[in-house]
């Protein structure tokens, strides 16, 4: 697969600030925020706008100072409606007073303020990390595995956080080590990107629990279960979490912010995304409020040089195809890819063949094949032997199959057909 | 426009896989045209000709899409053409075809549906149906008289029976100056093809080094030349053109193991215990039918999966 790291040299530009932006209260998994602010407010950035008292959430900061203009909600590209708070922006940037730098010295205290910083598992996944940190027994965990492997094609911005940001990163890392009692840092990062291998090798030489563990290239090394096993050979067993293998994963970017937040006490409202694609004018990797619309970054990256045929929110793997380019930045999206009609190219659907390439490309040993055949039949007794559940939608068996079977999509559907129902 | 991930596909497809396969042909009939004549290379052509047009006609009768277009028909006719004694009058080629596409391919429901490889099957049934002509060899080189001849492994059953035979050189059966199926003599061709398709990653290597390799382990076991064995009758087309066959062989490497050493083992059966000389067309065919159990026995284990 090729990896179109277009952007790999691209040091990212601040953006400069929209005229409004939306911020959506509920950009992570678990619940959504309730607004903390009202038509009319005004608020400034760090300014806590949206919190709730579930456990599995995360909560909302602005990006911008200026007025609220309004609460009211959009549809979200996966179909669901979600609460917005339009800003109309000032262009002063004011700091808000609850922005200061966190006092941590225990382990409560460090979850207390990751929480505060309203972080997310940056990756993609919007993971709230003060849930993944929460463990029970601090003693089943002894290895922090740093996600920076980045194999979907076109994104950069993980690269970049290792080039640009490998103080925060260190300093995140140690933090996580001192605070959860790691031991060892496994550090992945795919052999496509030798510069931030060694820059990492040179800075961590002192400190004998770093290990930076050059990957093989080829996606999806950065997938969880494939990470833990290449980086420190172990195996995330079906139905179990990386604590239960005695690993916490976590994405490069978000231990660098975590490491920058523990200094500024500055909570998670910018993000760093690779802008590119065919229809791109001038690709480029951007830090941007969160809120701001899509159609503002195209904007700032020169605007469309073809006709846009299909947008992106990350990656061309596994990111998720917008319907509407007045969407707004999340924390979790790493990349906004737009393509032209070449790229875009839908294929015919055949038969299989029966090539076993499916079978050859699953990181997961599946047989995608064999799981289609068994989810027309509806044969769920077959698809649980088949573990279609352990599926982790790369999108490996569709890129390969030569006869353009959509097989991710059906075992993403045979895994909701054998999942218990609620 | 929205569709779900992945939004990239590879650029291989089913027609560009069979195209490759053709490419991969090339050289057997290249060398058949060579060794045999002309009328090699107008066999190869009437065989994908009427393959293609019979495939056409049983889609449209059967009222489902047209699928000529992935090349797929035409490979079946190529690898028919490459498995006929040359002289074999065409319109008995025609039915060949015919067998293996419509009742073979298209009546269990077009490619990827097919229990058996076609172009074996349709073998199997000219052999059967004519079999004076399937087995009558012309003598190589061909000369202007057209003598008839017999192909190594004739010569070889002929041997144990305690015969005194002249054996080609090695050297002859390597570059196929034997008399055989135009397109099987030539081994030189066919591994030419055959690497063609591992580079190309249209085939992995497990199946071909299984058949050849067990094939000669065999022939050693039986007291036999192994570099005859494995040059002669169809086991270098057999094992790199047709066992390879996706449909009709299993999915799993390890069952792709089992398979090319199952082929190897009933091919060296029937060579040395069967009355046919040649043993490969029905090895493979067995093989093909018993695909689908060896699929069900050799199911990938899921990385940390858990049976229950």
């Amino acid at each position: 697969m090729p990896h179109f790291k277009n952007t790999t040299e691209y040091v990212p530009e601040v953006m400069p600030v929209p005229e409004k932006v939306y911020i959506s209260l509920h950009q992570h998994m678990g619940a959504p925020c309730d607004p903390l602010v009202k038509k009319g407010d005004t608020v400034k950035v760090g300014q806590l706008i949206g919190d709730t008292q579930a456990f599995m959430s995360a909560k909302t900061h602005s990006s911008v100072s200026g007025t609220v203009e309004a609460i009211t909600t959009i549809t979200t590209n996966m179909g669901g409606v979600d609460q917005v708070v339009v800003i109309q922006t000032d262009g002063e940037q004011t700091v808000s007073e609850e922005v200061k730098p966190p006092v941590v010295t225990n382990y409560q205290e460090f979850l207390e303020a990751v929480k505060a910083s309203g972080l997310v598992g940056l990756g993609g996944a919007g993971f709230p990390t003060h849930v993944k940190f929460n463990l029970k027994d601090l003693n089943a965990v002894d290895t922090l595995v740093v996600n920076a492997a980045e194999c979907e094609p076109y994104i950069t911005t993980d690269y970049r956080t290792c080039m640009d940001k490998t103080k925060e990163l260190i300093s995140g890392c140690k933090a996580i080590q001192k605070y959860l009692e790691l031991k060892d840092i496994y550090i992945g990062i795919e052999d496509n990107k030798p510069k931030a291998i060694d820059l990492l090798k040179e800075v961590t030489k002192d400190d004998a629990s770093f290990h930076i563990v050059s990957l093989q290239a080829n996606y999806p090394k950065g997938a969880e279960k494939v990470i833990v096993y290449e980086a420190t050979g172990r195996t995330i067993q079906e139905g179990q979490l990386p604590f239960q293998a005695g690993v916490i994963v976590s994405n490069v970017t978000s231990v660098a912010f975590l490491g920058e937040y523990l200094e500024t006490g500055m909570p998670l409202v910018t993000r760093t995304l690779t802008v590119d694609g065919s229809a791109i004018k001038n690709p480029k990797n951007i830090i941007a409020p969160i809120g701001t619309p899509f159609k503002a970054l195209v904007d700032f990256c020169g605007g469309f040089k073809e006709e846009p045929v299909k947008a992106l929110m990350g990656g061309p793997m596994m990111g998720i195809a917008l319907y509407d380019l007045n969407y707004p930045l999340v924390k979790n999206n790493n990349a906004l890819l737009v393509f032209g009609a070449k790229e875009a190219k839908v294929y015919e659907e055949t038969a299989c063949i029966r090539c076993g390439r499916c079978v050859r490309a699953c990181p997961m040993s599946l047989m995608p094949a064999a799981i289609e055949t068994a989810y027309k039949l509806e044969k769920t007794e077959e698809l649980k032997a088949l573990k279609v559940n352990l599926c982790i939608e790369c999108g490996c068996c569709s890129y390969v199959c030569p006869a353009k079977r959509h097989l991710v999509v059906t075992n993403k559907m045979a895994k909701k057909m054998i999942a218990p129902k609620r | 426009m929205v569709s779900p991930a992945p939004h990239f596909k590879d650029t291989a497809t089913t027609g560009t896989i069979m195209a490759d396969v053709l490419i991969a042909m090339a050289p057997a009939v290249i060398a058949a045209t060579i060794i045999f004549g002309f009328r090699a290379l107008l066999m190869t052509a009437v065989c994908a000709a009427s393959c293609v047009v019979f495939e056409y006609l049983t889609r449209r009768v059967l009222k489902r899409s047209n699928t000529i277009s992935d090349l797929s028909a035409a490979v079946t006719g190529v690898l028919l053409a490459l498995n006929l004694p040359v002289q074999l009058p065409f319109w008995m080629a025609v039915v060949g075809c015919l067998f293996a596409i419509v009742i073979v391919k298209q009546l269990f429901g077009g490619i990827g549906h097919n229990f058996a490889n076609p172009a074996i099957a349709a073998r199997i049934f000219l052999l059967l149906s004519f079999s004076q002509p399937m087995t009558t060899w012309l003598a190589v080189p061909v000369t202007a008289e057209k003598v008839v001849g017999a192909t190594p492994l004739a010569l070889m059953a002929q041997a144990r029976e305690g015969a005194e035979v002249a054996m080609p050189s090695v050297t002859d059966m390597f570059l196929g100056n034997i008399g055989g199926s135009m397109g099987e003599t030539c081994a030189l061709a066919l591994i030419i093809g055959g690497v063609y398709l591992i580079v190309r990653r249209v085939i992995t290597p497990t199946i071909p080094v299984a058949f050849i390799g067990g094939v000669a382990v065999l022939a050693l076991l039986f007291g036999e030349s192994p570099i005859e064995h494995i040059l002669t009758g169809g086991v270098m087309i057999g094992a790199f053109f047709m066992a390879t066959d996706y449909t009709t062989s299993p999915v799993t490497e390890k069952g792709k193991i089992i398979f090319g050493l199952g082929c190897a083992f009933l091919t060296m059966v029937i060579r040395m215990f069967g009355s046919y000389p040649e043993g490969v067309s029905y090895a493979i065919l067995l093989m093909n039918i018993i695909t689908p159990l060896i699929n069900r026995a050799t199911k990938a284990k899921a990385f940390g999966g858990v049976q229950a």
